[in-house]
């Protein structure tokens, strides 16, 4: 998993079967010290909470479907947890 | 697996139910000097490292439900034990 800052929204009306309800959020991954690292991706809200301007984090790959109410959806990220506190050190 | 070390703890309330009990780590990953990458991982910590421990972390999603025998959970990186003695080309790297 990853740490990220939601950056945005996505709105598909149309899409592939299984992802209707599922919400899309615009994440910027970041590096372990909050730092933006990477490019921008889309993942899919699991907790069906977060919202612009929160830091969560999100897992990949197929474990992403797997976080969702409907697993074998084409989602390849997926928001897991938002974070109320990383302690460093 | 990879080599980590633990540098970190995310403290987390709304969260998938699947996480709910587990700490979650941050994991620096080393290579095989024993130097950070830069790269990490957040991981479930399935045995208890502490902090500043160099640990095998695992993150790979199908072994990671296993060790959490939870079919459901939406997890790939995981803690798997903590590392006593790494040996490389005939050197000790410092684990401590």
């Amino acid at each position: 998993m990853q740490l990220a800052d939601v950056i945005g929204t996505v709105v598909a009306t149309q899409k592939s079967e299984g992802l209707d309800g599922v919400r899309f959020l615009i994440l910027q991954p970041l590096d372990r010290s909050g730092e933006p690292s990477g490019n921008p991706v889309v993942a899919a809200d699991a907790l069906f909470t977060a919202g612009v301007g929160e830091r969560v984090y999100f897992v990949s790959s197929r474990e992403a479907a797997v976080a969702l109410p409907e697993q074998f959806v084409p989602v390849d990220h997926a928001v897991v947890g938002i974070v109320d506190e990383v302690e460093i050190g | 697996m990879k080599l980590g070390r633990i540098s970190g703890t995310v403290v987390s309330t709304i969260q998938h139910p699947s996480l709910d009990g587990h700490q979650l780590r941050v994991v620096d990953l080393l290579d095989v000097s024993g130097a950070p990458t830069g790269g990490y991982v957040i991981a479930v910590d399935s045995i208890g490292a502490s902090h500043g421990q160099t640990v095998l972390v695992l993150d790979e999603g199908s072994s990671a439900r296993q060790v959490m025998a939870d079919a459901n959970a939406p997890v790939r990186a995981i803690v798997v034990g903590i590392v006593d003695e790494v040996r490389v080309d005939g050197t000790d790297l410092d684990v401590t």
